[in-house]
């Protein structure tokens, strides 16, 4: 993050424009949202378990995300795994409770798929929730939106 | 990814204005120079260069630095920024000492100048839009003092990427202009990058990072330095350390740097490294993802014996075990501007 701060601070040092503009990245609505920059997509029990646009962005270029084992117990605000880029390593924490019962084997060949789509096929785990009521807990599109504006700001 | 690849098939444009440079002048400059460091700079010719390492007196490297014998009473060098007190209490001290003995030499730090990396197949017929010397006479290591969009710069054909490029001294009032004057002269081609590309193009071209894969406990021979100790010096010695690094010559260190190819997620630097049966020998000391090679790089220190390239090994990261090799470097073809 440090080399795209200077970056940017160079640039505009230049008079140059760039398009290190962060307010634009995309949130789903119907998605919740953990401080950590994951997101969760609910239904009944089971949940799939993603990074958001910003923290890919953020990120870099993925190029290698560190998996679970189907079965692996996870807890919310917890790691299960790790996502590499060109940067920086970065753990990913679960939005919730439960056991994994699914995980996104495509991203072993293309952990591109984190940056080009981290909503859809960027996905990373599916858990069966143990406590929906952890869910509560969880930001909405709107109040994360807020939260990175707030972040990014500092 | 894309900088690291822009710089190699267009350039880039570096700020490194964090580096110190520094001036040593006197007609013992030279003689000075060489009690702190491997390089044998009485053998350099005037506008000539080379990489070096301030040792200390266990032989261990303090820093490493591009010096520069710009005249026979004359040094110019640049020292790595989170060095820059360390390096330069430790060139005032011996200063002390040697001027109390009657030598003649003094030095001047360029806190008025800002340093500017020029890197790429581009950086030659940019930067020569911009001065009227002729560049292509200048080749790699060489230095010298010119005008350069209308500023007074101390130019080194040198770089930090593996390709061909310059080092710009320049005034600090001047920086931003003749920064901006590249990019123009360039066409947007040089784009002005980052310091995290910066450290994936010098791990690419196998080039050591001071803090990671050099620290003051290992010596330039376990670095893979030994090119950079003079001939005259390995006969004469009279460096800090000299006694720990020619025997380490002599006999071959315990350990040494080498570089790595890796599956799994990059190895980082203070991952563990073993051999096939699982018994440590060693610790990667940089790692990343290769944007030129698309796959797993890095160096580190092994025993000797298993430093060879094709010997198997394996890293450790986060607690479990991936395959590795140990391979030549640099990993992407360096393109230094030599003569043919």
């Amino acid at each position: 993050m440090a080399s795209r701060l200077w970056a940017s601070k160079a640039a505009s040092y230049l008079k140059i424009n760039t398009s290190f503009n962060r307010g634009f990245a995309s949130v789903v609505k119907d998605l919740k949202y953990a401080e950590s920059h994951e997101w969760v997509k609910v239904s009944g029990n089971s949940a799939t378990v993603g990074i958001t646009d910003h923290a890919q962005d953020h990120l870099g270029d993925v190029v290698y995300v560190e998996l679970p084992e189907v079965g692996t117990a996870v807890t919310q605000g917890n790691s299960f795994g790790a996502v590499e880029s060109v940067k920086a390593t970065s753990d990913i924490n679960s939005p919730v409770s439960g056991k994994v019962v699914e995980v996104n084997e495509e991203l072993t060949s293309s952990p591109g798929l984190v940056n080009g789509s981290p909503y859809e096929n960027g996905w990373i785990i599916k858990v069966e929730i143990s406590d929906t009521n952890e869910v509560s807990s969880l930001m909405d599109s709107e109040q994360y939106s807020k939260f990175c504006e707030e972040e990014d700001n500092h | 990814m894309e900088s690291t690849i822009n710089c190699r098939e267009n350039g880039s444009l570096f700020d490194v204005s964090h580096m110190c440079g520094l001036s040593l002048k006197g007609k013992d400059c030279v003689s000075f120079l060489e009690k702190l460091v491997v390089a044998d700079v009485a053998g350099l010719a005037p506008g000539t260069g080379s990489l070096t390492v301030f040792t200390n007196e266990k032989g261990g490297a303090i820093d490493d630095s591009v010096i520069t014998k710009v005249t026979d009473d004359h040094i110019y060098l640049v020292v790595n920024a989170g060095c820059r007190d360390k390096d330069l209490a430790h060139i005032e001290e011996h200063m002390k000492a040697f001027k109390a003995k009657g030598g003649d030499v003094s030095w001047h730090i360029y806190d008025e100048r800002s340093l500017l990396a020029l890197q790429g197949p581009l950086a030659g017929s940019t930067l020569q839009y911009l001065t009227k010397e002729d560049l292509s006479k200048l080749y790699f290591g060489e230095f010298r003092i010119i005008d350069i969009n209308g500023a007074k710069c101390f130019l080194t054909r040198t770089g930090y990427t593996g390709e061909d490029g310059f080092e710009i001294s320049v005034p600090s009032e001047n920086a931003v202009d003749l920064a901006k004057a590249i990019l123009e002269k360039s066409e947007g081609k040089v784009r002005l990058t980052g310091l995290g590309a910066r450290d994936s193009l010098r791990l690419e071209a196998g080039l050591c990072l001071y803090g990671n894969d050099m620290e003051q406990h290992i010596t330039p021979v376990e670095a893979g330095l030994t090119w950079a100790i003079g001939k005259r010096r390995r006969a004469e010695g009279g460096f800090l350390g000299a006694e720990v690094i020619l025997k380490q010559i002599a006999d071959g260190p315990a350990i040494r740097r080498v570089g790595l190819f890796s599956s799994g997620p990059p190895a980082r630097s203070h991952s563990e490294i073993q051999n096939e049966n699982g018994e440590n020998i060693g610790e990667v000391t940089s790692g990343g993802f290769s944007p030129c090679l698309k796959k797993n790089i890095g160096m580190g220190y092994v025993k000797s014996g298993l430093h060879k390239p094709g010997t198997k090994l394996k890293i450790v990261i986060r607690g479990k075990t991936y395959e590795g090799s140990v391979t030549k470097m640099p990993f992407v073809a360096t393109k230094y501007y030599k003569p043919t």
